[in-house]
């Protein structure tokens, strides 16, 4: 096992008779930025506090570079948790915030402070090193968090939620700026997210969790392409679910060719949804249910249906996609 | 415009119509008194009369008395000794309370047994203490049948112990309840930050908790101090008259109906306890806290 690679065995984790992670297994290689994505309540966050070390496990382990860290401390796993408000010290200006953990190890105040100022030029807040907290905006409040969690060098960032406390604009900017960061640190991030567009946006490995289990692991492409069951391709949104002989397929809402009058499924216009570059259509399929097509906005526009238009729904064999049960 | 206009004006006349009943009761029953207070202090005395005037004997008398240094002396010692009892108490309570007890139910419930000795009024509080803590109370005959000592001490009851006891059974509340309700406020996850950061449980409390906690400290030392040095009865009650604090200085006064001498000495008090809570609130941002 390669050094900065985890592992998670069998992981597990109870609390009285609800179980919240339930044996999951995963192996996340070095470098990868990592999405746990789910619903609240699937047990993503308790996965990441048991990686953290803030959480204690139940049966299972946790492996990092060939180290079986299970039961180690938080401080001395390799990992560095930057919290979903940021948890920055009130109290403590941005460079005593950075230096903190290294203060705690007993480190010389210039020699802290000289490391920590490193970390600041590295998330661009240096002119800020003396501010408190409560004085920066959130975006700069993150990243004074990323720089805490950094000066310890850790092997794994975990991220909780980091992005839900921004505002929409400043959401995209950060996220990017995460991965930014990710790239040039080389370093793993595993982030917790409830948003299907973060972890489309940022991951290499996409973490689908329901139910207290993995529910699909795999790139980002694979698991919108590809959603290995009905959860994933509700969840991830973007496709119909059509019932057939074989079991549910899943069929793409923009590889539907929605025309009037040609052969295929018909189906009654229910609603129109302008998003810009794309149109939203609501279908009433009846017996096969309520449906979505994505039409291009310069096709929808050439020839506009109105509500309760009667429309026949088409679409290659190929895009149809087999779901497990 | 004019028609915010015509909103406003009223509105700032009933802001102030709002804040008057407060100040009437304020300047009626706080400011006049003192007012009342300091020309008194000013005024002359004989053996059996008063009479108005502006005389500062009083405070020439006082100031150059080597008892009021002396009762002063010992108001600070007990202010000071209760202080640094009840802070220790109050903050380890406090920290039980908001950072072990985990469940909300059994934080109230054991805030609530706190308050448990405040359903009976100080004086009964206080005087409970006297069989206990006797030449042949509880304690001693307890200690006595132990075989921890073969004689009564003597120090337990009318001794500076036992007026510090009281003043600590009566006063740590005050203490845990500022302090309580600052460290409530305490984001839970900054704990966790410092632990991720590497910190004991020990450098967490000198590095974060206490940082953060001021506040509540220093509201909680202002009602300590200024309940400790601004009292005349437990002394009384508990020193079996042995002891004085200015409190005691004052009531004789009054009891020998001495008004003049009493105000004067409670001015130089009450100037001396704004000093302590003026150095306390350089401390910590009062109004940030509220």
């Amino acid at each position: 096992m390669a050094t900065g690679d985890l592992e998670l065995a069998a992981l597990t984790k109870r609390y009285g008779d609800t179980t919240a992670v339930d044996a999951i297994d995963l192996k996340v290689p070095k470098g990868t930025y990592c999405c746990l994505l789910g619903p609240s309540g699937c047990g993503k966050s308790s996965t990441l506090r048991m990686i953290a070390g803030h959480e204690t496990v139940t049966s299972g382990d946790i492996v990092l570079s060939g180290q079986n860290i299970t039961d180690a401390p938080p401080a001395r796993r390799g990992t560095a948790m930057m919290f979903q408000n940021y948890a920055l010290f009130p109290h403590l200006s941005v460079i005593d915030n950075v230096a903190f953990s290294l203060k705690m190890k007993g480190v010389g105040k210039s020699e802290r402070r000289a490391r920590a100022g490193e970390l600041l030029e590295l998330v661009d807040m240096s002119a800020r090193a003396d501010r408190l907290p409560s004085q920066l905006s959130g975006g700069q409040q993150q990243r004074v968090a990323l720089a805490r969690a950094l000066v310890t060098d850790p092997q794994i960032l975990l991220l909780d939620e980091p992005l839900s406390a921004l505002d929409p604009f400043l959401r995209e900017r950060m996220r990017s700026e995460l991965k930014g960061f990710q790239r040039r640190l080389g370093i793993t991030f595993i982030h917790v997210t409830h948003s299907q567009d973060e972890a489309l946006a940022l991951a290499d490995l996409v973490i689908v969790m329901n139910d207290a289990t993995i529910q699909q692991a795999g790139t980002a492409r694979d698991v919108f392409d590809a959603p290995r069951n009905e959860f994933v391709a509700r969840f991830m949104g973007g496709h119909n679910i059509l019932q057939k002989d074989g079991g549910p397929v899943a069929v793409r809402a923009d590889r539907i060719a929605v025309g009037r009058g040609k052969a295929g499924l018909g189906a009654r216009l229910s609603g129109v949804e302008y998003l810009g570059t794309t149109v939203k259509l609501a279908l009433d399929a009846g017996a096969a249910g309520d449906l979505t097509a994505l039409v291009p906005d310069a096709a929808f526009f050439s020839d506009p249906l109105s509500l309760g238009d009667e429309v026949t729904l088409s679409w290659d064999a190929a895009d149809e996609h087999q779901l497990a049960g | 415009m004019q028609a915010q206009l015509r909103k406003s004006l009223p509105q700032a006349a009933i802001a102030w119509f709002l804040a008057s009943p407060l100040t009437l009761v304020l300047a009626g029953f706080l400011v006049l008194p003192i007012v009342m207070i300091v020309i008194v202090s000013f005024w002359g005395a004989t053996e059996f009369s008063i009479y108005p005037a502006f005389l500062f004997d009083n405070y020439e008398f006082l100031l150059s008395s080597r008892v009021t240094y002396a009762v002063f002396l010992n108001t600070a010692k007990y202010a000071l000794v209760t202080w640094a009892i009840t802070l220790v108490l109050g903050f380890t309570v406090a920290y039980f309370l908001a950072f072990h007890v985990r469940s909300l139910t059994w934080q109230v419930a054991l805030f609530l047994l706190c308050t448990i000795p405040f359903w009976t009024s100080n004086i009964i509080r206080m005087i409970s203490w006297i069989p206990f803590l006797g030449r042949n109370g509880i304690a001693n005959s307890a200690l006595i049948s132990m075989g921890v000592i073969d004689e009564p001490l003597e120090w337990l009851l009318f001794s500076d112990f036992s007026v510090i006891l009281a003043f600590v059974h009566l006063y740590t509340l005050f203490m845990v309840v500022p302090i309580f309700n600052t460290m409530m406020r305490i984001d839970k996850s900054l704990i966790e930050a410092a632990y991720d950061n590497g910190a004991t449980g020990f450098q967490t409390l000198t590095n974060v908790i206490i940082p953060l906690t001021k506040p509540g400290i220093v509201i909680g030392s202002i009602f300590v101090v200024t309940l400790v040095m601004g009292d005349f009865i437990t002394v009384r009650f508990m020193s079996g008259s042995q002891s004085a604090n200015v409190g005691r200085l004052i009531s004789n006064d009054i009891a020998l109906l001495q008004y003049p001498s009493a105000a004067a000495t409670a001015v130089v008090l009450l100037i001396t306890v704004l000093i302590v809570i003026g150095i306390l609130l350089r401390f910590v941002d009062i109004r940030k806290e509220l």
